[in-house]
């Protein structure tokens, strides 16, 4: 299985090279198409495109955490937004301090709500954030170290199931409810907003808002090899046996905790960034992104596309969310009819996802061997299959 | 200036004890009371406040009255007589009617009568004369209305007819109240040393905040060394006091919430005891038993508004029908192909429950709709120690635990509740001994949603009903069933309670968010303790 080199393996396989070309193809285009095409054209990107367009892509990298634990190591978890909204808060951390005296109040210590709640000084915790590098390592590191200790508690005493699903779910309410609170400093209900701008460039500049797509389009497929890679390996074989019988891939030996809180944790650490180049695009970071429901949204996304694919996750996160864009705008009353639909639809008739569907598949095996034939058409005479 | 005050009200209190009306300048007639009366309409205020005094003292029902209209500018006199009548107006003329009788005698022209005038102290006077007046009513109820009054007033002017009240009151609780009431006043403005003390002992006695803030204000203002001492030593004892009714008053608050969560959560242990299926439309469906009450009162308001409060005995079972016809549609719609998929059946369910959120809003609307509590369940029992039980929340602590008692019975008592729990400790074992497992799983689902639905009920009176009704309860319901442990109605009713009561003690330290997020870190550390929860299902049934 194993004995392709690993880039090798993706090319072979046409669904993942498709969607990964589409994704690179994009990144270099879609920010060309913005920039360098007179705003006449019908070929011209309106900004506004490319800032939803790398929206959803932070979105289909959440949903790729998630695909990671549920897909291939049978942990649900319905507390990923947690995860997603800490690498928010932290990025939203910087760029709170990078606004300086730029503020209503115009205070270079303190930002506007802790001068509209009458802090004297910086809590403690906001120490470092002025440092773009400091706050790219929390991103990190708050996601991951928060994924850590959960889940050293929950899989060491072999919580499972059902069970860790709602208890994942208990964690995202009870930090949804802490935030909320004005006295933990993070601005409470209203969360962090006013960005100005991250190293120096203006958020709502042209030129960055093509860069954070860029970096996100970039960051979906960087995601996507990393999960491969994890998965394709012999650690990944052990995981797949967790999820097929837990039990049994403990009785031959293997530490079954200290391999699903690794996927836990590097699940996680994706979320986070997920989050942190989500909340530049979108410009706030507030407590809703904790909410439950937030989290079992990200996992239809998954369940959509096809869980255990990798692909499957980002189809889904960007179809369920342009349909979202598109249906809550136009008829707002259908929209919750249409994802509740989702839920039931994709779980009783598409136990494999979009992906995983018949008919997809066959046309993707048309494809390829249509391209085989082209590039090798002796191995296809006499009715040979070419393999 | 205090004790000449005292003695001479009691001067004018033995004088018209003994019938010895004090000095005036208008005819003396052979009763007192009518002799007060006349009093009244003395030339100076000095004058009118000892009338007052005396015709209180008189301790006469009829005083009141005249009181009354006297505070209120409808006590006059006739010019040609002087003699003092209660009028009302009637056009242009005033009815003229006799106090002592309270009978109409003959109208006045306006130029006849004369309004006997009034000031504001002596408007103050009355106020306070007429508060200490039904203090001896024959009524028990407004006599401890008015002993509680007159301890909130605490005016010593109100001592003489306060002592008066306490020598004829023979009700044991009324007496409490004055006593407590004429304490209040001897220590605040009492000279005695000694008395003061008394006082404030006898104070102790008494649990209720305003004692303790009385005897607060006392302890850090008065100037007798003694007498702060000893406020400060029944200040103490009266707060230990309150702290315990106060213990009392979060338990019930504890309780209360814990019944709340028991409701909401029993139907959900019952579906995932039995199916190991997690409802999360069950929140859905405590909101449409909450909207079945909406229904069944507008049909009573329309069709019998006499009989409203019954509205609620016909809403449960409605409640319970409905849901459960619900229920047993997604059982059979969408459950039954997801069996051994149980996430998969949370997903499915989370679908149904944001399908089911729409369609109320969009028949309903997004507000709130009015939920009417029928009479016997507003109101509330208060006692003078600051504990509150309201009505409502009483009664859904009986119908929670009614409703556990029902579900325990039908389990224990019943064919279906046997087969329940053979499904539930053994599905395959049960199956081969010849019990439908699928008819078991669907009624049991039924049940589950139609408790659901008489959880509804209950929360309808005590919460909005709006389309977001159950996403308020699902979490804390999950939580109840998690921590409770699964297959056992003893576990919902502990967990239940524990984290309600816990709840509710953690609020006063920590608030009420605060509180809500520790007691959640605190279930999500005990899972890693006890991963089943706390009473959880033994032998095999556990790995399947």
């Amino acid at each position: 299985m194993t004995h392709q080199p690993f880039l090798m393996r993706i090319l072979k396989d046409r669904m993942a090279s498709t969607v990964l070309g589409i994704l690179i193809v994009a990144a270099f285009l879609v920010p060309a198409l913005n920039m360098l095409v007179s705003p006449d054209s019908i070929w011209h990107v309106p900004s506004y495109v490319v800032t939803l367009l790398g929206k959803y892509l932070t979105y289909a990298l959440l949903a790729l955490s998630v695909d990671l634990v549920w897909g291939y190591c049978g942990i649900l978890s319905l507390g990923h937004g947690a995860f997603f909204a800490l690498g928010g808060y932290a990025m939203g951390m910087h760029m709170m301090r990078e606004i300086g005296d730029r503020g209503v109040y115009g205070n270079a210590e303190l930002p506007d709500f802790m001068v509209f709640l009458n802090w004297q000084e910086l809590p403690w915790y906001w120490y470092g954030f002025d440092s773009f590098g400091f706050a790219v390592l929390m991103v990190v590191l708050a996601p991951g170290l928060l994924a850590f200790v959960f889940g050293w508690f929950a899989f060491r005493s072999r919580v499972t199931g059902v069970y860790l699903s709602i208890i994942t779910q208990a964690m995202t309410y009870a930090l949804l409810l802490a935030f909320f609170r004005n006295d933990m400093g993070f601005g409470g209900n209203n969360g962090l907003t006013d960005f100005k701008d991250v190293l120096g460039f203006n958020l709502r500049s042209d030129g960055m808002r093509a860069t954070l797509f860029f970096l996100s389009a970039i960051a979906v497929v960087m995601g996507y090899l990393i999960c491969r890679y994890i998965v394709d390996s012999r650690l990944g074989r052990v995981i797949i046996a967790i999820r097929d019988a837990e039990s049994r891939a403990r009785f031959l030996g293997y530490r079954v905790e200290y391999y699903k809180l690794f996927v836990f944790t590097v699940s996680a650490v994706l979320a986070g960034v997920a989050g942190a180049l989500y909340v530049p695009q979108v410009g706030i970071i507030n407590p809703s992104e904790f909410s439950p429901a937030n989290s079992i949204e990200i996992v239809i996304w998954v369940a959509l596309g096809g869980r255990g694919t990798l692909v499957g996750p980002i189809i889904g996160a960007l179809a369920v969310n342009y349909a979202k864009s598109y249906f809550t705008g136009a008829l707002p009353e259908v929209w919750l009819f249409m994802l509740g639909g989702l839920f039931i639809f994709s779980t009783l008739f598409l136990p494999k996802g979009i992906v995983g569907t018949e008919a997809i598949k066959v046309a993707f095996e048309a494809q390829r061997l249509k391209l085989a034939k082209f590039l090798r058409p002796y191995d296809y005479v006499e009715g040979g299959d070419g393999r | 200036m205090y004790p000449s005050k005292f003695k001479t009200r009691w001067l004018v209190l033995l004088s018209v004890i003994f019938g010895l009306g004090l000095a005036s300048a208008t005819p003396a007639y052979a009763d007192p009371f009518v002799d007060a009366v006349q009093a009244l309409n003395a030339k100076s205020n000095k004058a009118k406040t000892k009338a007052i005094e005396t015709l209180v003292a008189t301790g006469d029902e009829r005083a009141a009255a005249v009181l009354d209209a006297f505070l209120n500018g409808k006590l006059f006199y006739r010019k040609a007589d002087k003699r003092v009548f209660i009028t009302q107006k009637s056009g242009s003329v005033y009815v003229l009617i006799d106090p002592a009788t309270g009978k109409d005698v003959g109208e006045a022209k306006k130029s006849e009568a004369k309004k006997i005038p009034i000031n504001n102290r002596l408007r103050g006077q009355l106020k306070g004369v007429l508060g200490a007046m039904t203090l001896m009513s024959a009524d028990i109820a407004k006599r401890r209305h008015a002993a509680d009054e007159v301890f909130k007033a605490n005016d010593p002017s109100m001592l003489p007819v306060l002592e008066k009240a306490l020598a004829r009151e023979d009700d044991a609780d009324v007496k409490d109240r004055m006593l407590r009431a004429q304490a209040a006043i001897v220590l605040e403005y009492g000279e005695d040393t000694q008395a003061r003390i008394q006082a404030a002992q006898s104070l102790a006695e008494f649990t209720d905040p305003d004692v303790a803030a009385l005897l607060g204000k006392m302890a850090a203002s008065a100037q007798d060394s003694a007498v702060v001492k000893a406020a400060t030593d029944a200040q103490s004892t009266v707060k230990s006091g309150l702290a315990t009714w106060a213990f009392l008053g979060n338990l019930f608050q504890g309780v209360s919430l814990g019944s709340v969560l028991l409701l909401a959560a029993v139907g959900l242990a019952i579906t995932f005891g039995v199916m190991g299926v997690i409802n999360m439309a069950h929140g859905e469906m405590v909101m449409l038993g909450a909207y079945t009450t909406f229904m069944v009162q507008e049909v009573f308001r329309a069709y019998f508004p006499g009989a409203f409060d019954w509205s609620l005995a016909v809403a449960v079972p409605a409640a319970f029908l409905v849901t459960a016809a619900v229920g047993i549609a997604i059982e059979r719609g969408i459950i039954r192909w997801l069996y051994g998929r149980p996430l998969e059946t949370l997903l499915a369910t989370w679908g149904l429950s944001l399908m089911l959120q729409q369609a109320i809003r969009t028949i309903f609307g997004p507000t709130n709709q009015e939920v009417g509590n029928p009479s016997w369940m507003s109101g509330a029992i208060e006692t003078s120690t600051g504990l509150v039980l309201t009505y409502n929340r009483i009664w859904i602590i009986v119908f929670a635990l009614g409703v556990l008692l029902m579900l325990s019975l039908i389990a224990r008592k019943t064919l279906f509740g046997l087969q329940m729990r053979a499904v539930t400790q053994n599905r395959a074992m049960a199956s081969s001994m010849g019990i439908r497992s699928g008819w078991v799983d669907a009624l049991t689902f039924a049940l589950g949603s139609g408790v659901a639905g008489m959880a509804g009920v209950a929360l309808s009176q005590i919460d909005n009903v709006s389309p977001n009704l159950g996403q308020t309860y699902i979490i804390d319901s999950f939580m109840v069933v998690v921590f409770g442990g699964v297959g056992n109605l003893w576990g919902t009713l502990v967990g239940a309670f524990s984290l309600g009561i816990l709840n509710k003690f953690l609020e006063p330290y920590a608030g009420a968010v605060l509180g809500k997020i520790l007691v959640l870190v605190g279930i999500i550390l005990f899972i890693q303790k006890r991963p089943r929860g706390l009473f959880a299902l033994k032998g095999r049934a556990v790995e399947s």
